[in-house]
């Protein structure tokens, strides 16, 4: 099971769960997904081994995709 | 339209991409090696720029007249203050920060999240440096980072050098743990991007700035050291 998750004031929110075979999951996860980044938000997949990537459409493959604010120098 | 859509998101696993917000510094050239080497020697030149007059009237003052020892030493404390002022500057970056009053109780279910997700992005090493300091420890290609919840601490490989930044997620209700973790992905996905993005609050010696920083960042300035052989050595290429 995958998950779209949005880092919040609340620690997390999970937006949606999807799993490769069902593609109505996937549809309600990629809209979720695109709303989110419309709102301003990054989406990032962590790789593992210290790595992470930014996506601009929703991997469905990866099991867990997060979604952050952007980040600025203070 | 499912189809569509599950086409959609498999091209979108085409990763990756620089920081977005390097969009917004366009005007800064993208930090390097040999750029944080020019920062480091550009620090040095400030700092002594700025404590050498202070030095050199220290040094003249006893030999125009012994009366003037006590102005003298004065001289030495003012140059050894400005140093320290500095390293106060970048010893703020990994300085919790404040709740406001009232809120603490309200935060600690989100921040019991928050420290979940935090969790499960850190191997163990990490996630016990983090329980004990409040500080995560990544090691990265441009030496090791301790990250804070407002900035970031760069310790230059060798472990003599620090670089310290101030920068922070946009959202201020985001709870610590949250705020971390969103340094903590922005570096892992673009490290001279996050160097870019950030801006440099202090540059100098690391016993400078440990003199400055509470016990608990000193506990993780420590376990840099410790774990400088093994970090510096797993390079991720991440230009």
């Amino acid at each position: 099971m995958s998950r779209l998750i949005r880092m919040d004031q609340t620690g997390h929110t999970t937006l949606a769960e999807w799993t490769a075979e069902d593609s109505d999951a996937i549809d309600a996860a990629v809209a979720a997904f695109r709303a989110e980044l419309e709102q301003g938000y990054y989406a990032v997949v962590s790789d593992g081994d210290g790595r992470a990537s930014h996506v601009r459409e929703l991997p469905v493959d990866a099991s867990l995709v997060i979604l952050r604010r952007p980040i600025a120098g203070g | 339209m499912a189809t569509g859509a599950v086409q959609a998101a498999v091209a979108g696993s085409a990763r990756s991409a620089p920081l977005p917000e390097l969009a917004g510094v366009r005007w800064r050239p993208r930090a390097s090696e040999s750029s944080l080497r020019r920062t480091e020697r550009l620090w040095l030149a400030c700092t002594v720029a700025h404590t050498a007059p202070f030095l050199a009237v220290a040094a003249l003052l006893p030999a125009l007249k012994l009366l003037l020892i006590p102005m003298s030493l004065l001289a030495v404390a003012q140059a050894w203050i400005i140093a320290e002022l500095y390293a106060a500057r970048g010893a703020a970056v990994v300085r919790p920060r404040r709740l406001p009053h009232g809120r603490a109780g309200e935060c600690e279910a989100a921040e019991r999240t928050a420290l979940g997700l935090l969790g499960d992005l850190l191997d163990h090493h990490s996630r016990a440096l983090h329980a004990r300091t409040g500080l995560v420890l990544e090691g990265g290609e441009l030496g090791a980072w301790l990250l804070g919840e407002s900035g970031a601490v760069l310790v230059r490989p060798g472990g003599h050098r620090v670089h310290c930044y101030c920068v922070k997620a946009t959202e201020a209700a985001l709870p610590a743990a949250d705020r971390i973790a969103h340094l903590l992905l922005a570096l892992r996905a673009d490290e001279t991007g996050f160097a870019t993005v950030a801006n440099v609050a202090f540059c100098g010696a690391r016993w400078r700035l440990r003199r400055r920083v509470d016990r608990r960042s000193r506990l993780a300035l420590d376990a840099v050291e410790n774990a400088r052989p093994l970090r510096y050595a797993s390079g991720r290429g991440n230009n």
